[in-house]
């Protein structure tokens, strides 16, 4: 394909095309379904359309060129690198799992929302710009750069390396999930059949490839999340925009939530037990409590989730690849602009869900109706023979009760179509969306370890006289390895994906916030104060998940999700001891930080 | 006392408009949520409205007002890219 132009001045017309062909697409599909052929076909079809033109682009996008593998060549304009970012940062949980998460666990769950979100006005305004100017290929490499010294690029390493691949198992663990779902194959071959999607997508081009993949996915997610939301709202009748309607049907789900029994009427202890891991309704949509540990745990979610959004090297990295450093500024407002048409919809979406099920006036309502009539719905018998809900009567009287109906969160994304009796096509296009999502979570994840280990220990560290192509060689031989060892440790389903991404979250910010950050705001800061900072905060942060983790009573309710709330503190009191008892910084990196906190002028590396 | 210099004058600006950006950052990240319960009344779920919708948009908008007000400190004091 030639452009006149080039490929960077016509992306509106590239995009728009695709656009339309992936909704052609979608009305293709809409026609066969209508013609007959079995929802089975429709499902793979979804699934190997869109993975196969994923895979093209990244074909496509090959490179040997060591600035379009690392940073896509600094050319990516601000609304694309924004689509791209939001694709990297909405992983298999914000797209499959938030807005279950919403619907079961209420109010605190949404501190979730908050945090994801808000930790983008600390990217803008603390690091991500002044990181551009600075020119680095990798998170470590400005940490190595800036304190100097091969330890501190190490630690860095670690703590990217450990927080990354912490978070793309969980990614990977959601494509073998949904495509499992789709296709009727086992988990740990769906694995498998993504992680050989997400290294088509970037084994070749690296973050070239990765970020205009990620574009296309974000295209494919957002469409697949939108189009069922919108559909649903409209045909049980809560009207055109459901962000809107949602706040009256709020107060009707409180209303349904206390006259129910939501939160008083827990499932006997032989009832869960039968259930085994699915949950019931406990907490209401709006249990916004005054409680001081309530308040506590929401504040301390929120702030250890924007910590870690400022210092996910992943996200970070996407501000490299823009053409300057007011693009990389527009660009986080760009990115939290396309974020939020998804995170905005998910409550909407679990409100929805909750009035369609537990609406004694709505005809899909469960709640209160027979036992044996639910188990007759089909899109019930279809979610139970998966394993993802259950009915346990547990008081025998033939009726389900709101401490009766077990399900997985999930299914609020995923069942909606089905709940709502929509075509299956919409279901086909909900696994096509989930796939999309935690793929390129994935892709961007995986790149973040490959690089670091290729540039910073094997290029930086080990062998800094390697040749370029022998680096991008070995860079890509680590995606293999790392994707590999990734599904390998996925397929062992070790945590469920919400627990894996808090984590990630954690082992970030204990390790890596307070470094980055004082390294452009505090010219003090030196290297002895870094890596202490760094070893101090990230290992004290993991014992102390550790111990939570073996049956440690978490102080202060800070569990396993805000471990943060220990490594953080400790990185910066650390830090600051230990910059200030050793000399200050020479006046060489004193100047690089100057100049990096003006735009004017060249980047610091090349 | 002599004249600072534009890059400092410069870095000074733009530290009060990071402390700016982030102290409306922390009201609505933190102090709004932390009351979340005195929002919610009969008429209106406040704290549902806050944490489901009105964090995100003020932050939308934080974002690109702090991206446009930081560029034009830029432009003030001659350090754009473009300079």
């Amino acid at each position: 394909m030639k452009l006149e132009g080039g490929f960077i001045n016509n992306l509106g017309r590239v995009y728009g095309i695709y656009t339309l062909g992936f909704l052609g697409f979608v009305i293709l599909m809409g026609i066969c379904e209508a013609a007959g052929v079995a929802n089975t076909y429709i499902g793979w079809m979804f699934v190997a359309f869109t993975v196969l033109l994923y895979a093209l682009i990244g074909v496509l996008s090959r490179t040997m060129d060591s600035s379009q593998y690392y940073v896509a060549g600094r050319e990516v304009p601000a609304v694309y690198n924004g689509m791209a970012t939001a694709a990297d940062w909405m992983s298999g949980a914000s797209f499959i799992a938030m807005a279950g998460g919403i619907y079961l666990k209420g109010y605190p769950y949404m501190a979730f929302l908050v945090g994801w979100t808000g930790g983008y006005v600390l990217v803008a305004s603390l690091i991500a710009p002044y990181l551009r100017k600075f020119g680095c290929y990798t998170v470590p490499d400005f940490i190595g750069t800036r304190y100097g010294g091969n330890l501190a690029r190490f630690c860095a390493v670690v703590v990217l390396v450990v927080a990354s691949f912490t978070y793309v198992t969980a990614q990977i663990n959601g494509t073998g999930t949904v495509a499992a779902r789709a296709l009727q194959i086992p988990f740990e071959v769906g694995v498998w059949i993504g992680l050989a999607g997400i290294l088509f997508c970037s084994m070749l081009g690296g973050m070239r490839a990765v970020t205009w993949t990620q574009v296309a996915q974000y295209i494919v997610l957002i469409v697949a999340y939108l189009i069922p939301v919108f559909w649903m709202s409209n045909k049980l009748g809560y009207g055109l925009i459901p962000h809107l309607a949602q706040f009256d049907a709020v107060l009707r789900v409180q209303e349904l939530e206390s006259a129910l029994g939501v939160g008083t009427l827990l499932p006997t202890a032989e009832a869960q037990a039968e259930a085994g891991k699915l949950a019931a309704l406990k907490v209401g949509i709006n249990d916004a409590s005054d409680d001081w540990m309530a308040r506590w745990k929401f504040f301390t979610l929120v702030l250890c989730m924007m910590a870690g959004t400022a210092s996910l090297p992943h996200v970070l990295m996407r501000y490299f690849t823009t053409s300057s450093v007011k693009a990389a500024r527009q660009s986080v407002g760009w990115s939290l602009f396309f974020i939020s048409l998804l995170y905005l919809s998910a409550p909407a979406l679990a409100t929805f869900t909750k009035l369609s099920l537990l609406d004694p006036n709505v005809a899909t309502s469960i709640i209160g109706k027979s036992v044996a009539d639910v188990m007759s719905l089909e899109w019930i018998q279809q979610w139970s023979n998966v394993g993802f809900l259950k009915i346990v009567d547990g008081n025998g009287d033939g009726i389900v009760q709101i401490n009766e109906f077990f399900m997985r969160g999930d299914i609020v994304v995923l069942a909606t179509p089905e709940m709502a009796g929509l075509p299956y096509v919409i279901s086909g296009l909900v696994a096509a969306g989930g796939l999309a999502a935690a793929m390129s979570t994935a892709d961007g994840l995986l790149l973040a370890i490959a690089n670091a280990l290729s540039h910073d220990l094997y290029y930086k560290i080990i062998d800094p006289k390697v040749d370029t192509a022998k680096r991008l060689l070995v860079a890509r031989i680590l995606l293999l390895v790392i994707g590999a060892l990734a599904a390998w440790v996925a397929s062992m389903k070790l945590t469920g994906i919400l627990g894996a991404v808090a984590w990630a979250f954690c082992f970030a910010n204990s390790g890596l916030f307070f470094p980055l950050v004082l390294g452009v705001w505090w010219k003090r800061a030196n290297r002895a104060g870094a890596i202490a900072g760094m070893i101090g905060g990230f290992g004290t942060g993991t014992w102390y998940l550790y111990m939570v983790q073996t049956g440690m009573e978490p102080w202060y309710g800070i569990d396993g999700l805000r471990f943060g709330m220990i490594g953080m503190p400790v990185s910066l009191i650390l830090m600051v001891v230990f910059s200030l008892m050793t000399e200050a910084p020479d006046e060489e990196t004193q100047k690089m930080v100057e100049s990096i906190r003006v735009p004017k002028g060249k980047t610091y590396v090349s | 006392m002599s004249a600072k210099s534009d890059q400092q004058q410069h870095w000074a600006a733009t530290k009060r408009l990071t402390f700016l950006t982030l102290v409306i950052w922390a009201v609505v990240s933190f102090v709004i949520h932390w009351f979340g319960s005195s929002l919610n009344s009969e008429s209106f779920p406040g704290a549902y409205f806050m944490a489901g919708m009105g964090s995100q948009v003020i932050f939308v908008i934080l974002v690109f007002w702090f991206s446009v007000r930081q560029n034009s400190i830029d432009e003030e004091y001659g350090m754009s890219e473009g300079d």
